[in-house]
């Protein structure tokens, strides 16, 4: 029988974290992501795991410690949140780039000026191009399944590839669910110790990291998009073993209504908890909503959101981070290409809400709905972009 | 020039080199400009400060002395300037 626990989300994190036979955690405390490395940090001290956990002194050392540590082999894990995800932001493109399967949970927070704390998307897609497995967890549960599930996946031998596993800052990293955690041996069977491909060994010296001129560099970004597109695959195989140990059946996308959804709305992470909540009741007074959740944001999964969404009459993309400047904030943007690309005619409104963690009631995304259903009826747009219960 | 290059699809993954050593193969001394410096052997106290100095390995020890390898030279002249008996000097090929 399926243990459960009550934890929070980053308690959550830190306990798959245990499960998973971690080498090297390399971390810098940041509100609100500070509570993982903490409970890590008493399994560290108390000996329940022979983890090396590397006190730095920065985000930018913990994403270089983990790095190094990554190219001898090792199993990495480490965490950060808004500043400090940014302050990585150098070093994510070479984690990639030398394809370091290193995972990372990132407890997303708002980016200063001002400053705030709490959650939005502004920091991962302030990185996003940056050639990581981006993966968005609506809740406690789905966050510890996905931190288990992201080391297998970013270790697979086609894929080699850092995974960021996102949690919403608060709403999910300080709220306590009680969860089905895994036994510790299943877990050890389902992920043994990572195999490496390369590794830096000083009885076969090889070099990491060194020039590429004009004449090769491209040709090595090349490959890097590839393996990004690729890791699909390894993803499908990683989901049908998980759903086999937990009972849980995780995807690239979540659908929600979608078989007779006139209108639909595409958030990530934990508002899709509340579109749901939404949607289900007004599909009892007749009103046919669907609700989408890319639970993998990249690599984008295109064909399977243009095959969700090929029938319904409007689109409501709703972001946690603003584009600024930008024709659409970012999932936005990835929608209508996609639409495009495919040459589905349906119109879309991008809606920017929830910045700084300002909360977005059932009541704001009824009143989306209620917007959308109008587009979908008129099949005129009034505005694009729109910011949601801004004052 | 016309050398033929690997494919993305052949190269190893991450730019990593599997064979060490592989920066012999490139000849940085083609970058040197029209001056290359030369060592006066009978001024030359063989001090091994330009050894130590070049920042691109190009001096080599031979013997108890010292000698210039052209092939990776750039020409920075930094052995010129750390050399205390004005030994090496800067000369128009």
């Amino acid at each position: 029988m399926a243990k459960v626990i009550g934890l929070t989300g980053d308690e959550a994190v830190a306990y798959a974290i245990k499960q998973c036979n971690v080498d090297v955690v390399a971390a810098y405390p940041i509100t609100p992501q500070t509570v993982i490395v903490e409970a890590f940090s008493e399994y560290v001290f108390n000996g329940e795991v022979d983890t090396e956990f590397v006190c730095v002194e920065s985000e930018h050392s913990a994403m270089s410690a983990c790095v190094g540590a990554s190219l001898t082999g090792a199993r990495v894990f480490t965490a950060t949140a808004s500043q400090g995800l940014a302050l990585m932001h150098e070093i994510l493109y070479i984690a990639s780039s030398l394809r370091c399967p290193i995972v990372m949970g990132v407890v997303n927070r708002a980016l200063s000026a001002p400053i705030n704390i709490h959650g939005d998307h502004s920091d991962m897609m302030g990185s996003r191009d940056c050639g990581w497995i981006q993966i968005y967890a609506e809740n406690v549960q789905e966050a510890y399944d996905w931190t288990i599930q992201a080391f297998k996946i970013a270790e697979d031998k086609e894929v080699l590839l850092p995974v960021t596993v996102n949690l919403d800052g608060f709403i999910l990293s300080h709220s306590i669910e009680g969860i089905k955690v895994l036994e510790d041996e299943d877990v050890a069977s389902f992920l043994p110790p990572r195999e490496p491909v390369y590794t830096i060994d000083p009885n076969n010296p090889i070099t990491v990291g060194a020039l590429a001129l004009p004449n090769y560099y491209f040709e090595f970004k090349v490959q890097q998009d590839h393996a990004l597109r690729n890791s699909f695959k390894a993803m499908g195989k990683v989901f049908s073993e998980y759903e086999e140990l937990s009972g849980r059946k995780y995807d690239v996308l979540h659908t929600y209504g979608m078989e007779d959804a006139e209108i639909a709305l595409i958030c990530l992470g934990s508002t899709a908890g509340t579109a749901r909540y939404v949607a289900k009741r007004l599909r009892e007074k007749g009103v046919k909503v669907g609700v989408l959740k890319p639970w993998v944001y990249r690599p984008f999964p295109e064909k399977e959101i243009v095959e969700a969404v090929k029938e319904v009459k409007a689109l409501a993309v709703m972001d946690r981070a603003c584009s600024f400047g930008a024709p659409y904030a970012p999932l936005g943007s990835d929608i209508a290409s996609i639409l495009y690309k495919s040459g589905l005619d349906i119109p879309v409104v991008n809606y920017v809400y929830g910045l700084g963690g300002r909360d977005v009631s059932p009541l704001d995304l009824e009143a989306v709905v209620n917007e959308i259903l109008e587009v979908a009826k008129t099949g005129e747009i009034k505005e694009h972009l729109k910011f949601l219960g801004v004052r | 020039m016309s050398e033929k290059k690997p494919l993305w699809q052949t190269l190893p993954i991450a730019g990593i080199l599997l064979e060490p050593k592989s920066s012999l193969k490139y000849k940085t001394g083609d970058w040197r400009g029209p001056f290359t410096p030369k060592i006066n052997q009978e001024k030359c106290t063989r001090c091994l400060l330009c050894w130590i100095y070049c920042p691109d390995g190009a001096i080599e020890r031979v013997g108890d002395g010292v000698r210039i390898n052209l092939d990776y030279c750039k020409g920075c002249g930094i052995c010129v300037s750390e050399c205390p008996v004005k030994a090496i000097t800067m000369e128009r090929l």
